[in-house]
């Protein structure tokens, strides 16, 4: 049997769902411990931690839809076996098919009409005129342009009313729930609407119907119109941006994965075995933190570049030399990120190898090994997820940086960091290019501005002080 | 009365989500100028927070929401915030628990009193240097001190250091909360007598806040004790140390260890004291109470006066119980030992290099542990008393082989403990446990109890099955009295008594034969030691245990040992019999430790100093009967009557 499309499984989505599966595994762990699940019940118990958690479900989601990648099979020939085409698409790439496809010449406005440019037209009488064209696609429905603002409203209102349908459909079936599980409609009425116990995730309700309405006003418009504009070569701004927070996502993750057993296993082990195992990590990460990191970045992402284009028979698509990009990009900020929380574990660690229940343990003749793993990890767990989270909105911003500077992802990769950079150049023109910025400026924002309030919730929970409350 | 601290029905309360918790119900104390108050109480009854509500410094999310205050007159629950600030440190001032958190770290001594002084009495420049200089005086500290910071003073020197800032402000009231539970006895005893004295001298009025009966004993004239947020007794202190009333208080009393307790079980107080909010019908003894009948469930009773200033919360004071019977205390006999040593300690030395430089070079060495030598029959117990930092605990940390000990010898049984490596290392283990002081640090947070108990089993006797090892964890649980549901809990369901508990049954769960017991009680409220020091003498006539006992509260090594050795210094400095040392100190240092004890009356006046000698004795500076000799040789452990001693007026 042969399927209409071949799965490929780059190595950023290997090592994605790698993650997903290790965070599977955590909040199975978590779960099953009842002393694990209080800080993340106290977490549940935060409102604007639960909105924010919500954003970045959202963001995840569509992350992870984007790194579901295929081969889609080219047009069958008779007689021949089937052939999978050279690029890479996802399931993103599916479900936004009409953004990807309808490219228009160069830039245009957001829910423009026209080009941003002047061109030579032909008139249907013959004429030439100097002036600009219409889009191809953006708002090519439209018969007379004076229905635009009309349209763009009653769309907005459809989509808008799709949106609070679904979520009005969902307060319904949870109120049902409610109700089946033997509690009369009134009851169940009050507690989703009052409850002082249900304030945090009738927060995160809110917010979620919030985002229905807002995607099925976008989704309304996004079919017919450039909502975000066009970039230079005339693709749709607001598909780059979706497609930009896989790479985002990848780059604050992915680093963490890398990061983490570097700084767990050398800063765990700076702390507990102390004198010259102590010495020598010390050393280590003493004179990497004294290396300027873009520099070391720069150096090993050039090297990186190198190899891939002498290597080229061994990455069969475009997407996988890109692809490889990004993780040695991962690679490489991973690797010169680690040492803030080797340090912090070093400090927890020499703490922890003084109180007496480690002092029991030895009196017992407990393996080192065992110590460190019965004793000592879980009892720096909570640092580490509190700098893990932390961290992340950091690389995300890093990300943006670095591909700015040149030193980043691939620049035929769709990241934020590239769309600033390609705005760079036409902030300067007259009248101005604004919306490839404003568009990778207000996308990082939502992600960053929900990742840092939701880790100060986590902070806040996993804070000792907050049990004694 | 207008002149005097008056509280009337104080009631603090927590607002925690729509619960109110109430952990100061209901107090009303009253001080005279010239007079002591003691405000006795074990851990959580509410003693220190009703400290604090009379300062106003109650912590967020606490709110005084009932009672007045009134200082000679002023009511100071009213005052605005700003003339508050006046009253604090000013008039009424405080003393708290850690010096080293109540001194600025990174201001000299003068520089703290100086701020008190420019802000209550206006006094700067040379005034102010003259009134440093006569305020450390008075504390007892040398003047060349004011320029020093926090960090280079001993703890007892820290106290005085604080207690002379808060003396700047010429307070009226002085609220101590619990000024030398961090300290030494020796130190305690200097501190208390300094308090005493300040306090005559200046007429000043004290609020002492403690835990421990003999320090009240000493210190107080009148002494209120409380129980979960209210007091239950409120009497001059000779008639309550003579004729105690309520039956929480006879029982703190009947609870103590004591020389003349040796032999006998100790009395006990069943459970501990109610968790904050819990909801309280009627009295809120009466689980405890071994005098309970049903009018205690039904009606919480008055403060009824028993007499003039003999106030008592307690229905016995107006009703006869029907049928008493007192319960003697059952006497059990002591376990005997046997004669042949099970731990032989011979020259112990524990030496930490004091490294410097670039390529560590060892400079010198603190030497923590001095060349100690003991033995430990089985079924014995054998107590180690001394100062903080004389090296109790490191000495029994060198003895497990925790700490790699620098030279001398350990036998336990008939095998050399130093010798021995891995596998056979593993095994001697499981012959020798140890339970630490502090049982909140003793428990990993992130293990159920059942782990916590059977990681021993598995690391040392990994030939036992996993059912077996589930029996056995159940088996130990109810040695030490706990239910065997505790396995499936984390340490944070417990309180402080059953994480003690806890963690004896983990040094248990491997059969050891010998127990060392690094200050088990000293976190513990006095109901609760009681407790575990009767379970500790179970344990040791049905196992034949012997316990090396490391403990600085002399009552309980009375009660419990069989045999003391005094350490100062790294050094054992006298050893023998507990009932003959006890009764007759030969050395000077232990008779300053028994001097030192509260509960006997203040001590005239020991000889203060807290240097030691490099050279020689090094008590010899602290020594009120120092020779030219001790000055110049440091005397060896010798035979001396029953016992052995270290000191040149012997031998």
């Amino acid at each position: 049997m042969s399927l209409p499309f071949q799965p490929e499984i780059l190595w950023s989505d290997a090592l994605l769902f790698v993650l997903l599966a290790a965070v599977s595994a955590f909040v199975l762990h978590v779960r099953r411990h009842e002393h694990l699940c209080v800080p993340w019940l106290r977490v549940a118990q935060s409102r604007i931690g639960m909105a924010a958690a919500v954003i970045l479900a959202v963001y995840a989601a569509i992350g992870v839809l984007d790194s579901l990648h295929f081969r889609p099979a080219l047009p069958a020939e008779a007689g021949q076996p089937l052939r999978y085409g050279n690029e890479v698409r996802s399931v993103l790439d599916v479900v936004a098919e009409p953004l990807r496809t309808r490219v228009e010449k160069t830039y245009s406005e957001p829910f423009a009409l026209h080009l941003y440019a002047k061109e030579n037209l032909t008139l249907a009488d013959g004429r030439q005129v100097r002036d600009y064209p219409r889009l191809k696609h953006g708002g090519a429905h439209l018969a007379d342009e004076r229905e635009r603002a009309g349209d763009i409203a009653r769309r907005a209102i459809v989509g808008g009313l799709w949106g609070a349908g679904l979520a009005f459909g969902l307060w319904l079936l949870l109120g049902l729930s409610q109700v089946r599980r033997g509690r009369g409609v009134a009851t169940a009425t009050a507690r989703m609407l009052h409850a002082q116990e249900w304030a945090a995730w009738r927060t995160a309700l809110i917010a979620l119907s919030l985002l229905l309405v807002l995607g099925g006003v976008l989704v309304q418009l996004a079919g017919h119109y450039h909502i975000l504009g066009t970039d230079k070569v005339g693709q749709d701004v607001f598909y780059l941006s979706l497609k930009s927070i896989r790479t985002g996502l990848l780059i604050g993750t992915l680093t963490t994965l890398i990061m983490l057993p570097f700084a767990l296993f050398l800063g765990v082990a700076a702390g507990y075995y102390g004198g010259r195992v102590d010495d020598l990590i010390q050393y280590v990460y003493t004179t990497l933190n004294s290396i300027p990191g873009v520099l070391l970045i720069a150096a090993a992402v050039l090297v990186a570049q190198v190899y891939i284009e002498t290597h080229a028979e061994l990455f069969d698509t475009a997407a996988a030399r890109s692809d490889l990009r990004l993780v040695f990009l991962c690679a490489i900020l991973g690797v010169t990120s680690w040492t803030g929380l080797a340090r912090l574990l070093r400090g927890e660690t020499l703490k922890l190898r003084e109180l007496e229940y480690i002092q029991a343990a030895r009196a017992f003749g407990v393996t080192h090994l065992r110590i460190l793993s019965r004793h000592i990890l879980p009892n720096v767990g909570h640092l580490v997820l509190i700098t893990v989270v932390i961290d992340f909105s950091g690389l995300v911003l890093a990300e943006a940086v670095l591909s700015y500077v040149g030193v980043g992802v691939d620049p035929a990769m769709a990241s934020w960091g590239n769309m600033i950079n390609g705005a760079r150049l036409e902030l300067a023109r007259e009248p101005m290019v604004w919306w490839q910025l404003a568009a990778a400026f207000l996308f990082m924002f939502v992600l960053v501005l929900s990742a840092n309030l939701f880790a100060d919730s986590v902070r806040e929970a996993f804070d000792p002080r907050a049990e004694q409350r | 009365m207008t002149s005097g601290l008056l509280l009337r029905d104080l009631r603090v309360e927590i607002a925690a989500g729509d619960r109110r918790l109430m952990p100061v119900d209901g107090v009303s104390l009253e001080i005279g100028p010239h007079e002591c108050v003691a405000l006795l109480g074990e851990s959580g009854c509410g003693k220190s927070l009703t400290a604090l509500a009379l300062m106003r410094l109650l912590p967020d999310g606490l709110a005084i929401t009932g009672g007045e205050a009134r200082l000679d007159g002023t009511d100071l629950f009213a005052l605005p915030e700003r003339a508050m600030q006046t009253v604090r440190g000013g008039r009424l001032a405080m003393v708290f628990q850690e010096p080293m958190l109540s001194l600025n770290p990174v201001l000299t001594v003068a520089r703290q009193i100086a701020e008190a002084l420019a802000v209550h009495r206006g006094m700067r420049g040379g005034a102010a240097k003259a009134e440093i200089e006569r305020l450390l005086l008075a504390v007892g500290l040398p003047a060349e001190l004011a320029a020093s910071y926090p960090f280079q003073l001993s703890g007892g020197q820290r106290q005085r250091a604080l207690i002379a800032t808060m003396l700047a402000g010429e307070p009226r009231f002085l609220i101590a909360d619990e000024p030398t539970t961090a300290l030494d006895v020796t130190v305690q005893a200097q501190i208390l007598r300094l308090l005493k004295q300040l306090q005559a001298e200046r007429g000043m009025g004290l609020l002492l806040i403690t835990h421990d009966l003999d320090v009240a004993r000493d210190m107080a004239d009148r002494v209120a004790i409380m129980y979960a947020g209210e007091v239950v007794e409120w009497a001059a202190r000779d008639v309550l140390y003579g004729r105690p009333f309520h039956p929480y208080t006879q029982k703190l009393f009947s609870v103590l260890p004591s020389t003349q307790r040796r032999g006998e079980r100790l009395d006990h107080i069943p459970g501990s004291v109610p968790p904050l909010g819990t909801a309280f019908s009627g009295c809120r003894f009466q689980e405890r109470c071994p005098q309970v009948w049903a009018r205690c469930q039904q009606e919480a009773p008055g403060l009824y006066e028993l007499q003039a200033g003999h106030r008592v919360r307690c229905h016995l004071a107006v009703e006869d119980r029907p049928g008493v019977a007192q319960a003697k205390p059952s006497i059990v006999a002591g376990a005997t030992a046997d004669r042949a040593p099970l731990l032989q300690v011979r020259g112990l030395a524990l030496h930490f290099p004091i490294r410097r430089g670039l390529f560590r070079r060892s400079v010198g060495a603190v030497k923590a542990v001095d060349g100690v030598s003991l033995e430990l029959r089985a079924g014995e117990t054998l107590a180690l008393v001394g100062e903080s930092g004389c090296g109790k605990s490191t000495l029994a940390r060198g003895i497990l082989r925790l700490i790699e000990p620098t030279a001398g010898s350990v036998r336990l049984g008939d095998e050399e403990v130093g010798r021995l490596s891995g596998e056979a290392l593993r095994k001697k283990r499981a012959e020798m446990q140890i339970v630490f002081q502090d049982p909140f640090a003793s428990l990993n947070p992130r293990m159920r109890v059942g782990e916590v108990l059977e990681e021993g089993l598995q690391a040392l006797r990994p030939e036992v099955g996993k059912a077996e090892r589930k029996e056995r964890v159940a088996r130990l649980l109810e040695q030490v009295g706990l239910d065997a549901s505790a396995a499936l809990r984390y340490p944070h369901a417990f309180s402080g008594g059953q994480r003690q508990r806890i963690a004896i049954a983990r040094a248990l769960a491997v059969a050891p034969k010998l127990l060392i017991c690094d200050e088990p009680t000293s976190a513990l409220d006095v109901s609760v030691q009681a407790q575990i020091l009767n379970l500790l003498k179970d344990l040791q006539r049905e196992h034949g245990l012997a316990y090396l006992f490391i403990s600085h509260n002399l009552a309980v090594v009375a009660y419990l040992a069989h045999r003391v050795a005094v350490m100062y210094r790294g050094r054992i400095v006298e050893e023998g019999e507990a009932a003959s040392v006890m009764a007759r100190p030969l050395h000077p240092y232990t008779r300053l430790l028994l001097a030192s004890a509260p509960g006997q009356g203040l001590p005239r006046d020991a000889v203060f100093s807290e240097r030691f000698a490099q050279v020689g004795c090094p008590f010899a500076p602290r020594c009120g009967e120092a020779k030219p000799i001790c000055a110049e040789r440091n005397p060896a452990l010798g035979e001396w009557q029953d016992r052995r001693v270290a000191c040149h007026l012997y031998g």
